[in-house]
C-alpha cells in the first residue's frame, strides 16, 4: 500500500515492474515528460547523452499504446537525423516492448526501405514509425497522408539541436506544419543535447501563433563533468599546419593505455593521415580502424560492428561518429586538432563513457601553437559546460519551393491556405506574402519576368483558385529530388587489378573502396599516388563507373589532399582565445614553448588586449606585409582578405596576394606600408571601415566561385536542377546544364530572381561569414593598434608559413592559366 | 559549297575579342580563335561558330524543368560581340544552331529580330546538325551539309577524312582542364592537330566534354594535339600533356 502511494501515479504498474526488473528507477525528466504528455503539451527535453533521453521520449507513447487499441494510423512518429540511428532506435525499442509483451508495432522507414514495405506501411500503418526528415517530407507529400496521419498523437524529434542549424531542419519545420494540419491534436517532443540558447529551440518547436509560443522545457540531470587534458607534448609543437604528426607516438601510447579510444579529427584528409601514421607506429599490432564519410558504406558498417563487439582498440574518425549510436565501450576520446567549438567538443567527448555518473575522459592534441590557445579555451569552456550559440536556420526560399511542390504532390491546394499554414512554422513566421508568391511562381513556371513558360507550368490554376500538379510525372520528379543535402559531386574509387598484355596495361575494376570528390580525382594523372581508405593508392585512370586505383608500394603519397579546417572557429571560442591572449595572468597554464612565444611577441611587438585588433606591418624580401589578427575564423578572414585587397588596389597600393588562417590574415604589396601609414597616406581605420560590406562585397561575391557553389545547391534543393543520378546521364533521360552557366545567364538577365536571393543569403550566412565579418568590423572600430616592425613578428609566423602553401590571389583563373602557360615557355627556353 | 581564298585584308588594328597572340594553322590557312569560342578566318573574311543550341532552355522546359529563358538572348549577345570584333562578310554556323527542329516556334520575336539584324549584309550559311536537321526555314535560308574552305572541310560532326583534306567540326563540345597550384581550371577549348580542329560549343547553355573522353581519344589516337583554352581574358594554348 505504501509502495503504491510512493510510486509515480503516471507510471502504470506494468511499467513500474519493468523498470524494477531492470534495476532502474524512472528518472525525474522521464516522469516530467509523462506529465506534459498528459496535458498534451509540446515539450523540449534537454539532456546529455546517456540520460535515457530516447526512452523518455517514447515512454508516453508506450504507456498509451499498452492499452488495447484499434490500429487506425500512425500513433507516434520518431524523426532521427541519421538513418543508422533510426534502425538502432527501433532495435532498442523492441526490448521493452517484447519484455512487457506490449501490443505495439514498430517499423522504420528510411531511404533504404523497399517500395513494397512502404506500400504496406501506407495500407497498414504501424503504431510507431521511425524515420528521417526527408522521409517525413515524402510521407506528407503523399496523397494518402491524411489517412495515415489522422490519428497521430506524438512526433518525437531527436538530436533537434543538430537538425535546426541546417536546411534539413528548415524542411522538417515545414513538414511539421503539414502534420499539424492533418493531426491538429498531435504534439511535438524535441530531444536535444545541451545548447547555449534553449529558448530558440523552444520557439522552434511550438507552432507559431499557437496557444503558447514556446514549448515548455524539461532538463535532464547533467552528468559528471568531463575530465579533459591537453597533450603536453615533449616534442615541439609546430608553428603551423594541421597534421599533428608530431604527436603520433604520444597518441599511440594513450591508445595503448585505454580500452577503446575514439580519435576525432576535423577533415577526411587528416583522418587518413593520422590513421596512416598510427599504423606506421603500431608495433604492438593494435586493432585500429578508420571511419569517415567517404568510405564505402559496407566498410563503415564493418568498423561499427567491430567496435560494438569490442574487437577494436581505436577508431580514427570524423564527424561521421559525432552523433548517434553507442558503439561499444569507449573510455577515451582523443581530439586531434582544435575542436573549433565548445559544443562540438562536448558532443564528441560525450561519445566516451555513456554512464552519466562517471566523468568522460578526453585528450586534446593541438596541431600548432595557435591551436594550443584554442584547445586551452575549449577546455575551459567545456569544463564550464559552456556552449557555442548556434542559431536555427530560418526562411530558406529554396526549401520552401521544395515544400510547395511536395504540397502539390499531395493534392490541389489554395495558396492562401498554404501561406497561413507555412507561417505557422517558427522558421517562416516572418515570410512575406510577396516572397511566398514568388516561390509559388518559381515552382509553377520558374518565376521569370519573361513569362516564357506558362504553357509548360508545373502547377495549373483551377477554377476555384486552387493549384494542382499539371502532370503526375512531376510527383515522380519531386520524389527523386527530395532533401536538402547536396553532396559534392562524388566518384566511386575502385581497387583495380592490372594485367600486362602485349606490352599494354589492362586495368579492370574490382571492389569499391569509397567515394572521392570529383574535383580531387580530376586533378590526378595516371601514376600519381594519394592517400585513401587508409592506404596509399596509385591512380590508374577513370572509367565509366568512376576512378580506378591500385595499391602502391611508395611510402609517401605524392598528392596531398590538403583541406583547411572544415569547421570555422566558433565566435564563442574566438572570444575566449582573445581574452586569454590579452590576459598574461592566464599564460602560466600554457605550455612553456607557447608561453615563450607570447612573451617574445610582447617584447618584439605587442600582444593585443581582448578588445583590440593588432595590425603589424613589416618588410620581408622584396615585399611589404600587413598582418591583422581578428580571430574570426578562416572563412571570415578570407572574405576580409578579398575586400581588403580590392580596396588597397583601388587606393593604388598594389596588393599582390593574401592568405587567411583561422586567426590572422596577411596581405602583401610592393609598396612600403609602414611608411604609407606613418605618412598618413594609409588610414587603417578607413581600410577596415565597415562600408566595405556594401558594393565591394556584392561585386566580389557575384563573381566568386563560392557563389556559384551556393547557387548550385539552392537550385538543386529548389528543384531547378535535377540531382544527378549515376547511370542516367548515359541514357540521356537526364539533361544536365551546368549550374555555373545558368548562374551567369540568370545573373545578367534577372539579378533579383528568387533563387539568386536564396543563394546570396546562404553565401552571406555560411560560406563567407559576412554577418560575422561585419560584426567584427563593428567591434574593432576605434580599437585598431598598429605596430610598424623591422621584421616578422613571432605571432605572425604561423600565418606567414601558410603563404605558398595555398597562395592565390582572388579567383584569378586567367592569371593561373597564364602562369601555367609561362612555365611551359620557361621550360622550353631553359638551356639544359 | 566551295570557296576560294581572297586576297588577305590589310588591317592594322585587331578587334579585341580575337586572340592577339594565338593562330591556329590548318591546311595552309590561318585561323584566329575568338574569346567567345568563335573562329575567324581572315583569308576568307569568315566567322565560324559551332553549337549555338538556341532555345535549349525552352526545349528542356517542356519537361517541366524551367531553366532561365534567357539563353537565346545571351547567346545572340555573345554572337554580336564576336561579329563586332571581326566584322566578317560571311558567317558559317557549324550545326546544332538550334536545340531542336521546333525551336523556330518557340523563339521570341525580339530574338528573331536581333538575329536578323546581326546577319544584315552578311552571307550566312547554316550547316545542319544532329539537333537541327531541319532548322527553322524562315531564319535559315542557306542550308548546307558541309562547306569547303580551300582544303578545309567544315562540317558538324568530325568523321573519317580523305587524304589531303583537313577538317573543322563542332558537335563534341570540347573542354579542357589545367591543374595549377592545387587549383583545377576548366574551360571550353578548341582541340586540334595538323589535320583537324574541333570547336568549342558557342551556346550559353552548352557545357563541355572533357578532352580525355573517348571521342577525343578516337579522334586524336596519337595523343599529339594542342588545345586553346578560352579564359575570361585571353585564349591560352597548351600541349596535350599539360591538360586533361
Amino acid at each position: 500500500m505504501t509502495a503504491m502511494m510512493l510510486a509515480p501515479p503516471l507510471l502504470p504498474p506494468l511499467f513500474q515492474d519493468w523498470f524494477a526488473s531492470r534495476g532502474w528507477a524512472p528518472r525525474p525528466h522521464q516522469l516530467a515528460l509523462l506529465d506534459h504528455a498528459a496535458r498534451g503539451d509540446n515539450v523540449l527535453l534537454i539532456s546529455p547523452t546517456g540520460g535515457g533521453k530516447t526512452l523518455a521520449g517514447f515512454l508516453p507513447s508506450l504507456i498509451e499504446l499498452a492499452k488495447p487499441h484499434q490500429r487506425a494510423g500512425i500513433h507516434t512518429l520518431y524523426v532521427s537525423p541519421l538513418k543508422a540511428l533510426a534502425v538502432d532506435i527501433a532495435r532498442n525499442l523492441e526490448a521493452p516492448v517484447a519484455e512487457m509483451n506490449l501490443p505495439i508495432t514498430i517499423e522504420t522507414r528510411t531511404g533504404d526501405t523497399p517500395h513494397s514495405r512502404r506500400k504496406r506501411q501506407r495500407e497498414k500503418p504501424p503504431d510507431i514509425l521511425i524515420t528521417t526528415p526527408e522521409q517525413l517530407s515524402l510521407l506528407v507529400a503523399d496523397a494518402h497522408a491524411a489517412h495515415v496521419l489522422a490519428s497521430l498523437k506524438n512526433v518525437i524529434l531527436d538530436e533537434l539541436h543538430s537538425l535546426v542549424t541546417s536546411k534539413r531542419g528548415v524542411l522538417l519545420s515545414l513538414a511539421l506544419t503539414r502534420i499539424e494540419a492533418h493531426a491538429p491534436a498531435s504534439r511535438r517532443v524535441g530531444l536535444s543535447a545541451t545548447v547555449a540558447d534553449p529558448d530558440a529551440l523552444r520557439a522552434w518547436l511550438a507552432p507559431h501563433g499557437g496557444a503558447s509560443d514556446r514549448a515548455p522545457l524539461v532538463l535532464g540531470n547533467a552528468g559528471a563533468p568531463p575530465h579533459i587534458r591537453i597533450l603536453k607534448s615533449v616534442e615541439r609543437v609546430p608553428w603551423a599546419g594541421h597534421s599533428s604528426l608530431y604527436a603520433i607516438p604520444e597518441i599511440y601510447a594513450e591508445i595503448g593505455k585505454a580500452k577503446m579510444t575514439l580519435v576525432f579529427v576535423n577533415t577526411r584528409s587528416q583522418a587518413e593521415m593520422v590513421f596512416q601514421s598510427l599504423w606506421n607506429a603500431n608495433e604492438d599490432n593494435l586493432p585500429i580502424a578508420l571511419h569517415h564519410g567517404s568510405l564505402d558504406v559496407g566498410q563503415r558498417r564493418k568498423v561499427e560492428a567491430a567496435m560494438a563487439a569490442g574487437k577494436l582498440r581505436a577508431v580514427v574518425c570524423t564527424s561521421t561518429l559525432d552523433l548517434g549510436i553507442d558503439w561499444g565501450d569507449v573510455d577515451l576520446v582523443i581530439h586531434v586538432g582544435a575542436p573549433k567549438g565548445s559544443s562540438r567538443l562536448l558532443q564528441r567527448i560525450g561519445r566516451s563513457n555513456h554512464r552519466l555518473d562517471e566523468p568522460s575522459q578526453a585528450l586534446l592534441v593541438p596541431s600548432n601553437r595557435f591551436e594550443v590557445l584554442e584547445c586551452e579555451a575549449a577546455l575551459q569552456a567545456a569544463t564550464a559546460l559552456a556552449q557555442d550559440t548556434q542559431y536555427p536556420f530560418v526562411l530558406k526560399f529554396d526549401v520552401l519551393a521544395q515544400h510547395i511542390l511536395g504540397r502539390a504532390c499531395a493534392g490541389p491546394f489554395k495558396p492562401d491556405e498554404l501561406f497561413a499554414e507555412v507561417t505557422r512554422a517558427w522558421t517562416y513566421r516572418n515570410l512575406s506574402r510577396e516572397d511566398f508568391d514568388a516561390c509559388i511562381d518559381f515552382v509553377a513556371t520558374g518565376g521569370y519576368a519573361l513569362r516564357a513558360y506558362e504553357r509548360y507550368a508545373k502547377l495549373k490554376a483551377q477554377p476555384d483558385g486552387s493549384l494542382r500538379l499539371s502532370h503526375p510525372s512531376i510527383a515522380q520528379q519531386y520524389r527523386l529530388n527530395i532533401g536538402t543535402i547536396v553532396e559534392e559531386e562524388m566518384l566511386k574509387v575502385r581497387l583495380a587489378s592490372v594485367k600486362k598484355r602485349l606490352g599494354k596495361r589492362l586495368v579492370t575494376g574490382g571492389r569499391v573502396l569509397g567515394e572521392l570528390e570529383e574535383w580531387f580525382l580530376s586533378q590526378l594523372a595516371v601514376g600519381d599516388t594519394f592517400l585513401f581508405a587508409g592506404e596509399i593508392l596509385r591512380f590508374e585512370g577513370l572509367d565509366e563507373f568512376g576512378a580506378l586505383a591500385t595499391r602502391s608500394k611508395s611510402s609517401e603519397p605524392a598528392i596531398p589532399s590538403y583541406q583547411g579546417g572544415k569547421f570555422p572557429l566558433s565566435t564563442y571560442l574566438a572570444e575566449r582565445v582573445r581574452e586569454m591572449l590579452g590576459n598574461p595572468k592566464s599564460w602560466p597554464s600554457l605550455p612553456p614553448q607557447v608561453r615563450d612565444w607570447l612573451s617574445m611577441q610582447r617584447y618584439k611587438s605587442l600582444v593585443p588586449s581582448a578588445q583590440q585588433m593588432l595590425v603589424e606591418t613589416f618588410p620581408r624580401g622584396h615585399y611589404h606585409y600587413l598582418v591583422a589578427y581578428p580571430f574570426e575564423g578562416r572563412l571570415a578572414h578570407q572574405t576580409l582578405g578579398m575586400l581588403l585587397t580590392r580596396r588597397l588596389e583601388r587606393w593604388g597600393l598594389q596588393p599582390l596576394g593574401f592568405v587567411a588562417s583561422e586567426y590572422a590574415l596577411v596581405v602583401w604589396t610592393v609598396r612600403d606600408l609602414s611608411l604609407m601609414i606613418s605618412a598618413g597616406r594609409l588610414d587603417l581605420d578607413r581600410l577596415f571601415d565597415e562600408d566595405m560590406m556594401g558594393d565591394d562585397l556584392d561585386a566580389w561575391l557575384a563573381e566568386s566561385n563560392l557563389m556559384k557553389r551556393t547557387f548550385r545547391n539552392a537550385a538543386i534543393i529548389a528543384g531547378l536542377i535535377e540531382r544527378r543520378w549515376p547511370g542516367k546521364e548515359k541514357t540521356g533521360r537526364q539533361v544536365t546544364v551546368n549550374s555555373d552557366l545558368i548562374y551567369d545567364v540568370l545573373r545578367s538577365h534577372e539579378p533579383q530572381h528568387i533563387l539568386l536571393r536564396a543563394a546570396w543569403d546562404d553565401a552571406a550566412d555560411g560560406l563567407i561569414d559576412a554577418y560575422r565579418l561585419s560584426a567584427m568590423l563593428r567591434r574593432i572600430r576605434g580599437q585598431i593598434v598598429h605596430r610598424a616592425l623591422d621584421q616578422v613578428s613571432p605571432l605572425s609566423v604561423p600565418v606567414m608559413l601558410e603563404i605558398g602553401r595555398e597562395s592565390i590571389y582572388g579567383e584569378a583563373h586567367d592569371a593561373l592559366l597564364a602562369e601555367a602557360a609561362d612555365q611551359l615557355i620557361d621550360e622550353a627556353m631553359r638551356l639544359v | 559549297m566551295r570557296y576560294s581564298p581572297r586576297p588577305p585584308i590589310s588591317s592594322s588594328t585587331r578587334p579585341c575579342g580575337l586572340s592577339r597572340t594565338q593562330r591556329i594553322a590548318l591546311g595552309g590557312i590561318d585561323f584566329v580563335p575568338d574569346l567567345s569560342g568563335a573562329l575567324y578566318v581572315p583569308e576568307f573574311d569568315t566567322l565560324i561558330v559551332a553549337d549555338l543550341h538556341l532555345e535549349k532552355a525552352s526545349s528542356i522546359a517542356r519537361r517541366g524543368v524551367h531553366l532561365p529563358p534567357y539563353d537565346t538572348r545571351a547567346t545572340l549577345a555573345q554572337l554580336a560581340v564576336a561579329i563586332e570584333a571581326s566584322n566578317p562578310r560571311r558567317l558559317i554556323f557549324l550545326g546544332d544552331s538550334f536545340h531542336d527542329n521546333d525551336a523556330g516556334s518557340r523563339i521570341a520575336q525580339a530574338d528573331v529580330e536581333k538575329l536578323a539584324a546581326l546577319l544584315v549584309d552578311r552571307e550566312a550559311i547554316w550547316i545542319v546538325g544532329n539537333h537541327d536537321p531541319v532548322p527553322p526555314a524562315d531564319l535559315c535560308t542557306r542550308l548546307a551539309g558541309h562547306v569547303l574552305l580551300g582544303s578545309v572541310l567544315l562540317r558538324h560532326a568530325p568523321g573519317p577524312l580523305e587524304p589531303g583534306l583537313h577538317e573543322i567540326a563542332g558537335h563534341l563540345h570540347p573542354a579542357a582542364a589545367v591543374a595549377q597550384r592545387g587549383h583545377s581550371i576548366r574551360c571550353k577549348c578548341f582541340i586540334g592537330d595538323a589535320r583537324r580542329l574541333v570547336m568549342p560549343a558557342f551556346g550559353s547553355f552548352t557545357g563541355g566534354l572533357s578532352i580525355s573522353a573517348e571521342p577525343f581519344v578516337a579522334l586524336f589516337p596519337s595523343g599529339d594535339y594542342a588545345v586553346w583554352m578560352l579564359g575570361s581574358r585571353a585564349v591560352h594554348r597548351f600541349p596535350a600533356k599539360r591538360v586533361y
